[in-house]
């Protein structure tokens, strides 16, 4: 059995702390402890980005973070952006465009896409498709999830 | 709601979330600690079982010293906490190491630039590392620390003599990789990297080439040219620098040239090219950066 630490973030802006296992990731973690489904488990090896989330504001894989990194840290997933005032632009965005079909890759995307949308600055086709480089959908309906991103960037909230 | 997932094979008895690299190194001292950095390549592999770890998870991905840039005019300096991200967003670095901006570009996806390091590329020692390729070129140095008693005493080699096979390195089991330095190249140098891959993106190059020198009335000098997957470590192509060393750059050498370093190497074949195509890689993006110059 391997060694349990305790650990303590942030997430979705509450202070939490759990004992997890050394082994685990981080998207373990965040499915089998605190029960957050939002960031998949779809390819395990960083090559879909299903699993994006926002560690110290910066985008990476959870399936590829350390679970016992999350110390420490603050992080943002796609429940966070729910809170009490509904949708968040960026899922408001997608919702607009039809930019979500099967919806199993549209956690990742829109943690994507917050971590490229800067206020105030609008984003070419190019930026936004270079940006989802690391993010898979196999509807492949990317046309739309490009439109969705491109129409929200630069509005200044 | 909890999803089903395999356990990983790797357990661990010990954890430390190192603070400072003389914490690292002790803590890596009796040569069966696991480092973790970004973690991108280091997850994957402890997930697949393709390698085994060492029972001591040993944490530096908070060790501030290690993430720093110092660009001096006698020596660049990369904490091997540095990442690809880091690297891309340094506009300095982008013009005294573009081979070195440009493999980072071609780096993975954004998510994995974020995260993954300088250090870890070297310490994965793969065949194909990217960010190796450009600093093999640029005669880089990786600097490594160990505990010597009770003080961290470090040693530098040359970044083309730190590799001794696929996934394997000269780094003894109780040593950190802390930094990567290289003497800065002036404006007029030639540095360029190439890679292939199906797609731009999250591709292990099915063949890389650096190439770096200083150009003088259309003669190079001080060439460096170093190729990825075309061996079971990066490999420097010495043969084909001492052939165009000093040499004027017309099309017969770019010929004579070319065809030499399609002999020099050996790649193998696999699943993402056949040795022939990987050697056609190899002249053509020579070809490319030698063309360049003429």
């Amino acid at each position: 059995m391997s060694l349990k630490v305790e650990i303590a973030f942030k997430l979705n802006g509450h202070a939490v702390a759990q004992e997890i296992l050394t082994s685990a990731s981080t998207l373990q973690v965040l499915n089998r402890d605190f029960d957050l489904a939002g960031a998949k488990l779809a390819c395990g090896e960083g090559e879909c980005g299903a699993c994006t989330i926002l560690v110290d504001g910066v985008s990476r894989n959870a399936c590829l973070m350390a679970g016992v990194d999350l110390d420490g840290r603050d992080v943002e997933t796609v429940e966070g952006l729910w809170e009490s005032n509904g949708l968040d632009p960026v899922q408001e965005a997608f919702v607009k465009s039809g930019a979500v079909q099967c919806g199993y890759c549209t956690p990742g995307m829109v943690m994507q896409a917050k971590y490229l949308l800067k206020p105030g600055k609008k984003l070419s086709r190019d930026e936004v498709l270079r940006g989802l480089e690391g993010n898979v959908c196999r509807c492949t309906g990317y046309h739309k999830i490009v439109d969705a991103i491109v129409a929200v960037s630069g509005e200044t909230s | 709601m909890t999803l089903p997932q395999n356990q990983s094979p790797a357990e661990f008895e010990y954890y430390v979330n190192a603070t400072s690299i003389e914490e690292a190194c002790r803590a890596l001292g009796d040569g069966t600690g696991t480092i973790l950095a970004g973690g991108s390549d280091l997850w994957v592999q402890k997930d697949e079982g393709v390698k085994t770890f060492g029972p001591r998870l040993i944490n530096i991905s908070r060790l501030e010293e290690l993430a720093e840039i110092s660009i001096g005019n006698d020596q660049v300096r990369l904490g091997a906490r540095v990442t690809m991200t880091d690297i891309l967003c340094n506009n300095e670095l982008g013009k005294i190491a573009p081979g070195l901006a440009e493999a980072a570009n071609r780096f993975a996806s954004s998510q994995i630039r974020n995260v993954a390091t300088i250090g870890g590329n070297f310490a994965n020692a793969s065949p194909a590392a990217d960010a190796v390729i450009p600093l093999l070129c640029l005669d880089a140095e990786i600097e490594l620390a160990r505990l010597d008693g009770n003080a961290v005493a470090t040693r530098s080699i040359p970044a083309v003599d730190f590799f001794t096979g696929p996934g394997k390195s000269v780094r003894a089991a109780d040593e950190l990789i802390t930094a990567i330095s290289f003497k800065p190249r002036d404006g007029k140098s030639l540095a360029r990297f190439f890679k292939s891959g199906p797609r731009p993106a999250l591709e292990i190059s099915i063949v890389s080439l650096g190439i770096v020198a200083d150009i003088s009335d259309g003669k190079l000098s001080n060439v460096r040219i170093a190729l990825g997957a075309v061996a079971p470590i990066p490999f420097r192509a010495r043969k084909t620098e001492a052939l165009i060393e000093g040499q004027k750059i017309d099309d017969n050498l770019i010929a004579a040239a070319t065809d030499y370093l399609a002999e020099e190497i050996s790649p193998i074949g696999d699943v993402r090219g056949s040795a022939w195509y990987r050697r056609h890689l190899a002249r053509t993006y020579l070809q490319e950066a030698l063309t360049n110059v003429a």
